[in-house]
């Protein structure tokens, strides 16, 4: 259910259009709320804002909205915009106002029905810059920044080389979520943001909850808190949760059940925040055939443009198989090609598919065990983790 | 100011001339593309950078000179 307008104002006042702080005053009260980013890569929002601000080029900036959310355990964006969108379009209209862009144009999958949503909404208010909603093909790299700037300006939705930055184009580029934030500190300030969540990752942040667990869905917690408490009513007696989306990384349950979902925490326990999905495999499942099915799908999403991810992803792809239908032998050359591939890419991908893989053999070591004493996997050919995009 | 060799990975096809040219910095992979050991270029291998840089056939080498 949509918030209707009249209700959004009533509840967080004040129209869209040039907030009552200065552009400037905007960039420096988002840059002392410690804001990151939630699309995936955690950049610090204040520190993008600033970037494009300062950008002299021929064009005026352009303000992005990321709402493609390619992550096939993600739902978040698309719940944030079919219950409060004016709520992402208010942060849209504060960034577009803080780096003096001249245009919006809000990204979404192809087809995806909140485009008639939006289109709807759009004509029932005025906006201080124009609003386009641009459709973006199913794909999972689709929807990383360079690729986004490249769909805008060329048409073309691959990956791009960088230098040049989004930035350094006149292109913000802020995931929808992110956004929605934006427009809550420019209201209540930077202090009140503070207030949830950790010094490093402050605020609230939605995650999806997916896989064995009673509720899943998606709702809005403090960054910072357990994983443990997310997931309750989760199955006791499952092994481990995917976290941060498929190219995030698995951690042991219960043992993570402690580990904090924040930035710092999360890297130090080898994993990342990511989308902020988390997906728990049952205890009826292999998590090596989970992650040999995710990698054999990540490698398919390629864009296909750089070598290490053409080549590096399908024969990861096909060790995982291998090692799970117990062929030892590919284990040193699996783990010589996962140590490898991170960085080798134009974008990121490659890097997410070797992270989920390397989390997989840590985390499913005894199953890795298990397959090298001969004894293959009896949950080969089942599917949990969900592979289709929306 | 430190040299840096810059790949650009989209450009790149892996025919191999930067690893024999400047093999104490650029390992292949099994299927020819380069492995880097660092992009920071010392100063005794800053000829051999620019040789490899120059004659990648796919002009996806780039030395650059960074703060």
């Amino acid at each position: 259910m949509i918030t209707p307008l009249d209700t959004h104002q009533r509840l967080l006042t004040a129209e869209p259009g040039p907030p009552p702080l200065g552009a400037d005053d905007l960039i420096t009260a988002v840059e002392r709320s410690g804001l990151r980013g939630h699309g995936g890569a955690g950049f610090p929002t204040g520190r993008k804002l600033r970037a494009v601000a300062a950008h002299r080029g021929r064009h005026p900036a352009t303000v992005v909205v990321n709402a493609c959310e390619s992550e096939p355990v993600s739902g978040k964006d698309h719940t944030l915009l079919s219950h409060a969108p004016h709520l992402v379009l208010d942060g849209a209209v504060l960034a577009a106002h803080a780096v003096r862009a001249n245009r919006i144009v809000v990204c979404l999958p192809a087809g995806d029905p909140l485009g008639h949503m939006l289109t709807a909404l759009l004509a029932t208010r005025a906006y201080p810059v124009p609003v386009h909603l641009q459709p973006v093909p199913h794909r999972y790299v689709a929807s990383e920044e360079s690729a986004l700037v490249n769909l805008l300006t060329t048409g073309d939705p691959r990956p791009t080389t960088r230098p040049p930055r989004p930035d350094q184009k006149g292109m913000l580029i802020s995931n929808a979520e992110t956004l929605a934030h934006v427009a809550l500190i420019a209201r209540h300030g930077p202090d009140w943001f503070r207030a949830a969540g950790t010094p490093d990752s402050p605020g609230t942040m939605l995650v999806t909850v997916g896989g064995a667990v009673r509720e899943p869905g998606v709702r809005e917690i403090a960054c910072g808190t357990p994983i443990g408490e997310v997931l309750t009513g989760a199955d006791p007696n499952a092994h481990a949760v995917l976290v941060g989306g498929i190219g995030g990384a698995w951690l042991p349950l219960p043992s993570a059940a402690a580990v904090p979902l924040a930035h710092r925490e999360l890297a130090e326990a080898g994993a990342a925040l990511g989308v902020g999905a988390l997906f728990v495999l049952g205890p009826d499942a292999c998590g090596l055939a989970e992650t040999a099915r995710i990698v054999r799908y990540l490698a398919g999403e390629s864009a296909g443009q750089c070598g290490p991810c053409v080549f590096g992803l399908p024969a990861i792809a096909d060790d995982l198989a291998q090692l799970v239908q117990g062929r030892a032998e590919v284990l040193p050359r699996l783990r010589h090609r996962l140590g490898i591939t991170p960085g080798r890419g134009a974008c990121r991908h490659p890097d997410g598919a070797a992270r989920v893989a390397a989390s997989a053999l840590h985390v499913f070591a005894a199953d890795v065990e298990r397959h090298l004493a001969g004894r293959p996997c009896v949950y080969m050919g089942q599917s949990h983790v969900p592979l289709e995009s929306r | 100011m430190t040299h840096h060799l810059r790949v650009d990975r989209i450009a790149c096809t892996g025919r191999g001339l930067c690893a024999e040219l400047l093999p104490e910095i650029v390992d292949e992979d099994e299927w020819g593309f380069p492995i880097m050991a660092t992009d920071r270029i010392p100063r005794e291998l800053l000829a051999d950078a620019k040789a490899a840089a120059a004659a990648c056939p796919a002009l996806a080498l780039r030395l650059t000179r960074e703060p």
